[in-house]
Parts: structure tokens; sequence; C-alpha cells
């Protein structure tokens, strides 16, 4: 590239932890030549809060709140993902209306972070107006979840052995109407952004994620599918009531930036779908089972995963047996793998690139630093 | 309604205190400039207001609604703000290169408006090289912004300057090209007579058919990169760049480049409204109001590309221009020649 005898020498670029769009705290150190990378190397721990230790000093029912903060724009799984390991340890049978009542939420709060991703990848991309499409559906749902717990971001909702509270009963006509317009409203994004020429010049081929790279990294969720890796824990590992709902798994191919968006838009109409069904079947009766607040399982170890919307969410907890609090929780986000993944798909790409596949890969900080 | 005749009468009650010669053109000149200075900072201040309530109302909201009608007060305060604003100095910056970066750019954005006729007669100097005069003057900024850039001492100013740099020159390539097929048309560079060569409706440069429509979208998609604006931001891209090359400027130096970008719009829309639209030409309202709503047209135009494009990539940028615009133009240059030579179409 450079003409002989002109001295070039490569340059370092600190992009963040302060930066407008590395999604929070995250921090690269680029090596560039010119507009190129050639080396990226995250910086993580901004957001450390020890959450694994605080859960370790608290009884089950307190460490719900604690993982709320895990990954704020999915608290519901995170809540659900907890519950679920603790209903396992001590062998709780939830009851039918519960079940019903967490995948409403886990499905509609799946596609409050999507909308999320979509608003935030749009404004990476530098188009300002779909981030506020984006979110003005996401307050419809906030909407909702605020009707039902009180709460518009870390919801507290789901507890060991049941949720908190019941649905007012104007939730479902609200809901109804939410999911009937949120299709066309879908429709909306795909006419702003699938089919702009420079949207699709901005994202294919750019930062492709082959198969064999994304196993290798334990990439997980809609990335993954996105590199034709058919694997959804709510049909593979079905969870919950997941096995009960009719919806499909959309995979693609190419693995790039574009078919990452595409895979999120497709998982925003499936989500609809399943809370849809939900809302139809949703039985009366007892929205949990009776536990103690100082509930104690038997002693072992469990370890439970569910399909977060940014990935496999995983709790671990190891149980000293007659004790309230967990001797041992670990975390798993899925954010923290595509994180890392993150500097072999920038390589040799643009700076304006890093942008893209950080949004892509929807990567969020709380879930990476724990 | 033509505000002509107010000039007239001005200049001959100058006259008529018994002043030389020079110093009448000398005071005749600074009136005329210190009205066009007033007429753009107002405008700047309006396309501010204008832009907000634009985006607000495309990504449905209101944008300022608390201050005055509309919020119409709200540019008015922001600019008192940055007026009253501390003026940063970073201490690692070369001071001359970076005290001067904005006032070059403002200055390049003003001067512009020498040659552009405002309506009937409303024009500081019809120069006869006009449009040539204002392409020279505006590609001015992008030295601004190379200084800016250079001058902060910012690894991201740096990015953004040597963006803005390699982004300006190549797109000012297609535009010129676009440009002169009009010029080859109207048979002179002055801003002027090219107006008058437009009369009728159906003899503005836009209907043409056919080097004139592909004329204007060249033009307007050169002059959109420009200006910096979305699509072709990527000077300031402030996704990559945080905010490219003003990045550490503040107070009123900041508040120089924004204008300045604001004017700059409004100078590409004025260049196209004259060029492709008939000027001031219109039916009914006076001169001037038709060059006013031609050009606000064509500035909204600009306002709604921002609110509704994602950014190219720098190296897409290039790309665009240089394998596909520059060709197309030339192509069609050459198609106005051939129309201009074999007399078809010339009307």
């Amino acid at each position: 590239m450079t003409a002989p005898g002109i001295h070039t020498e490569e340059f370092q670029v600190n992009m963040g932890p302060h930066h407008p769009s590395t999604h929070g705290v995250c921090r690269f150190i680029l090596t560039m030549d010119g507009e190129v990378i050639i080396k990226a190397e995250p910086v993580i721990g901004y957001l450390h809060r020890a959450l694994e230790k605080i859960c370790e000093n608290r009884t089950y029912q307190q460490c719900i709140p604690v993982l709320d903060r895990f990954e704020y724009c999915t608290s519901m799984s995170c809540n659900e993902a907890f519950a679920l390991a603790a209903e396992k340890l001590g062998g709780l049978e939830v009851p039918e209306r519960a079940e019903y009542l967490r995948v409403i939420m886990l499905e509609l709060n799946r596609i409050a972070s999507h909308l999320i991703w979509f608003g935030t990848t749009s404004l990476d991309l530098g188009a300002i107006t779909p981030f506020l499409y984006g979110f003005r559906e996401r307050e419809d749902i906030l909407d909702l979840f605020e009707m039902t717990c009180g709460q518009r971001l870390t919801y507290n909702y789901i507890r060991v052995g049941g949720v908190a509270k019941d649905i007012p009963p104007e939730f479902i006509p609200k809901c109804k109407e939410f999911l009937d317009k949120f299709d066309a409203k879908v429709d909306d994004y795909e006419r702003v952004l699938t089919e702009n020429p420079i949207f699709i010049v901005r994202n294919k081929d750019i930062g492709v994620l082959t198969p064999e790279m994304a196993i290798a990294y334990a990439v997980s969720g809609p990335s993954l599918r996105a590199s034709g890796v058919k694997f959804d824990l709510r049909k593979d590992d079905p969870y919950s009531i997941y096995d009960r709902f009719n919806f499909n798994i959309p995979v693609t191919h190419n693995g790039d930036c574009y078919d990452r968006y595409l895979i999120r838009i497709a998982e925003m109409r499936e989500s609809a779908r399943i809370v849809r069904q939900a809302i139809e079947q949703i039985p009366e009766g007892e929205i949990a089972a009776k536990v103690s607040m100082n509930y104690k399982p038997p002693e072992g170890e469990v370890y439970s995963r569910i399909e977060n919307s940014r990935g496999e969410m995983g709790v671990y907890i190891q149980s000293p047996g007659k004790e309230k609090k967990p001797l041992r929780v670990k975390l798993r986000g899925g954010s923290y793998n595509q994180l890392q993944v993150m500097p072999e798909l920038v390589k040799g790409h643009k700076i304006a690139d890093v942008v893209a596949i950080m949004a892509s890969l929807d990567i969020i900080l709380p879930e990476v630093d724990r | 309604m033509e505000i002509t005749g107010i000039f007239k009468y001005l200049y001959e009650q100058l006259v008529a205190t018994g002043l030389s010669q020079t110093w009448v053109e000398i005071i005749s000149l600074v009136v005329a400039a210190v009205i066009v200075f007033g007429f753009l900072a107002v405008m700047a201040l309006f396309l501010v207001w204008w832009e907000r309530k634009v985006s607000g109302h495309i990504q449905q909201r209101f944008g300022p609604m608390m201050t005055g009608w509309h919020g119409w007060r709200q540019t008015i305060a922001d600019a008192v703000k940055l007026l009253q604003k501390e003026d940063i100095t970073p201490s690692t910056v070369d001071r001359p290169v970076f005290y001067w970066a904005p006032i070059i750019c403002f200055v390049a954005a003003f001067v512009a408006y020498v040659t552009i006729p405002f309506g009937k007669g409303l024009i500081v100097s019809d120069l006869n090289i006009g449009i040539l005069f204002i392409i020279a003057i505006t590609t001015f900024t992008i030295i601004s912004l190379l200084m800016a850039g250079w001058g902060s001492n910012n690894k991201y100013a740096l990015l953004g300057g040597m963006r803005s740099a390699a982004q300006v020159v190549s797109y000012e390539v297609p535009m010129v090209v676009a440009v002169l097929a009009v010029v080859l048309f109207a048979g002179s560079m002055s801003m002027v007579d090219i107006v008058q060569s437009q009369a009728k409706i159906y003899q503005w440069y836009i209907f043409r058919l056919p080097f004139g429509p592909i004329a204007f979208i060249i033009y307007i998609i050169a002059a959109t990169a420009e200006t910096n604006r979305t699509p072709f931001d990527i000077p300031e891209a402030e996704q990559e760049l945080v905010a490219g090359f003003n990045i550490e400027y503040s107070g009123m130096k900041f508040a120089m480049f924004f204008l300045a970008e604001f004017v700059n719009m409004f100078t590409v829309s004025a260049i196209a409204a004259t060029l492709f639209l008939g000027g001031w030409q219109g039916p009914w309202l006076p001169s001037w109001m038709w060059f006013l709503i031609k050009s606000l047209a064509l500035v909204f135009v600009f306002m709604w590309f921002r609110w509704t494009y994602p950014r190219l990539r720098v190296d897409q940028l290039m790309e665009f221009s240089w394998k596909f615009l520059l060709p197309v133009a030339f192509a069609n240059l050459i198609l106005a020649g051939w129309m201009k030579y074999s007399g078809w179409f010339n009307w």
C-alpha cells in the first residue's frame, strides 16, 4: 500500500471505556494501520460487581434481585435461570399458571431486549431514527411489565417456586393489543433497514463467524444460529414448558453481521408467536409453590441453562445442604464468549466495522463483567 | 414585494450625501456584507431549529416544544449558552492551527454568498466566474477541517480530519463535472446568467432531459458528502470517531464549526436551486421568496436523508465516488456536450 521510502508506523487507538458505541464500558485497544485494524485487545472489568460472591451471602430468594443486575436488558431471563437452578436443587414443582406467566414474561423480555439491539445496531451504523422506533415498541412491553411487577428495568418478578404476583386483569387484553400491532411494526423496521442498500453494504460479509470458530469459542444464541448451527435450548434442552409451543428456530448460514441481524428480526416474530400461544393457553390456578423464605435445598450441585436473548445463560449452584445460602454460584453469560471472539472477527476490518460487529454480536457489558 | 427597490433607494441616498465614489462603494459593500451575514446567521439558527423539528417528527416525537411557539427560541438559547461557555484549549494542541481552523471554516462558509443571487438583482457581486468562485471557496472548508484534525493532537480528530480531506477531494470532482454540464448549456459561469437561462419552468435544468436530472442527482449526492451529512458523515461519525475533527473544540469555536455546517448546507441547497431549479424565477411570489422556498425545500431533502439513512464506511464512500459517480458524471457531461452541439432539445 505505502510508497517506498515513506516512513509509516502503526498506532494505537484506545476505544472506550467512554466511547459512544461500545455498549457500556468495554474498552478496546486497537492497533491500527491507518483505518485498518491489525490487532484488537478487549479490556474488561470496568463493571465488575462481584455478583457471584454477593449471591453466596444471600438466601436463595434474596439472590433474585442480584441476578436482575447480571444482564439488565433481560432481567426476567436471569431471574428464571437462577430460579430454575434453585428449583432443580430442591426438586420443587412450579404450578402450571406460574410456568405460563414465566414464559410470557421471558418472551416479552426477549422482544424488548432485541428491540434494544435493533435500536443500537442502527444507531451504531449512523441511522438514528430506527433507534427511536425500537424504543417506542419497547415502551409498550415495559408498560406491561410495570403493570405486572411495578418495575421497568430490574423486575425481580420470577421467584424460586413461581412468580411474585399474578398478572392484573387488564394485562391480557393489553398484551394482545401489543401483539396484534407488533408484526406490522417489525415490517416497518425491516422496511427501514433490511432492504436499505447502505445497511446491506455495511453488514454483508463483515465479521464472518464460521461455525467452527463459533463452536470453538462457545458462542451461543442468535450469533451461533446466524453461522448455521441450529442450536436453541428452548428446543434442544427444553426447560419450563417450551415443549408445548409451536415455534421455529430461524437459522442462516453466512455468519456475517447481516445474517445476525436477520436472525434477531426473525426471532422477535417467533417470540411474539410464543407469547400469543401462551396467553391463549394460560390456565387458572396457583402462581407459586409454597417455598419457605429460608429455602434450604439438600446437598448437591446443579447447572441449569436457558436460552437468553444473547446466548446461553447458565447458573451453577453448589449447595452445602441444610443451609439457606448457596456455597458457590457461578454465572455464565453469552456476551462473554462473544466478546472473546471479537478480536478474531475485527482483524483486517476498518474501525467502522468494529462498531458494526460489536452491535451485531449484541454484547452487553454487565454480563461480561458480572 | 421586491426588496431591490429599498437597496436602490438607500444607494441613491448615499450618493446624494456627496461622498466620493470610492467611499460610496466601500460603504455599500460593507452594508451588503453585514446584511448577508445577518441573514445567514439567522438562517443558520433557523436551520438548527428546523433540523431538530424535522428529526423529531421523523422519529415520532416533537422536538423542542417548551421554549416559545414550538420551541423557536431553543437555538437562540443554545447559541447564548455556547457563547458563555469557557473556551478550552487543551495543553497539547498546536495553538495557531487549532485557533485558526474554526475561523477559516466559518469565513469560507460565508464568503461563498458573495455570488449567490438571492433574488432578482439581489446579489452582492455578479462575478463572471460566479460558480467557479463558489466551488473554489467552499472547498476551502476542507483546509480548516484538516487543520482542526491535525492541530487537535488527538487520534480520533486526526482520523476525522484525514477522512474529510479524502472525502471532499473525492466528491468535489463529480460535483464539478455535474455542474459543468449546466455551465455548458448556459454558456456562462455567472450565476445571474445561469438563472436567466431558465426563465420558463421547462427550461429549468432539472427538466432538461436526459442530462439535467442526472446532473442534479449527482450534484445532490456529492453535496451531501461535501457538507458531511449522513449517509456521508464519516468525518464526524460519532459512533466511530466520537466527534471526529471537532472533538477537542468547545464553546464558541465549536459553535463556529456547527454554524458553518448549517450555512454550508444552505449554500449547497442555494447553489442547487440556482443551477437546476431556476433560482429566483417563478410566478406570483417575489423573486427572493422563490429562492428561499426552493433552497429550503432542498435543505429539507438533506435533513430527510440524514434522519433516514445509515452511514457508509470510508472505503465504500471512496469506491462509490470514483467507481460510480465520477464515470457517470463524465458520461453525462459528454452527453450534454453532444446535445448542445447537435442542437437537440435546445430550447
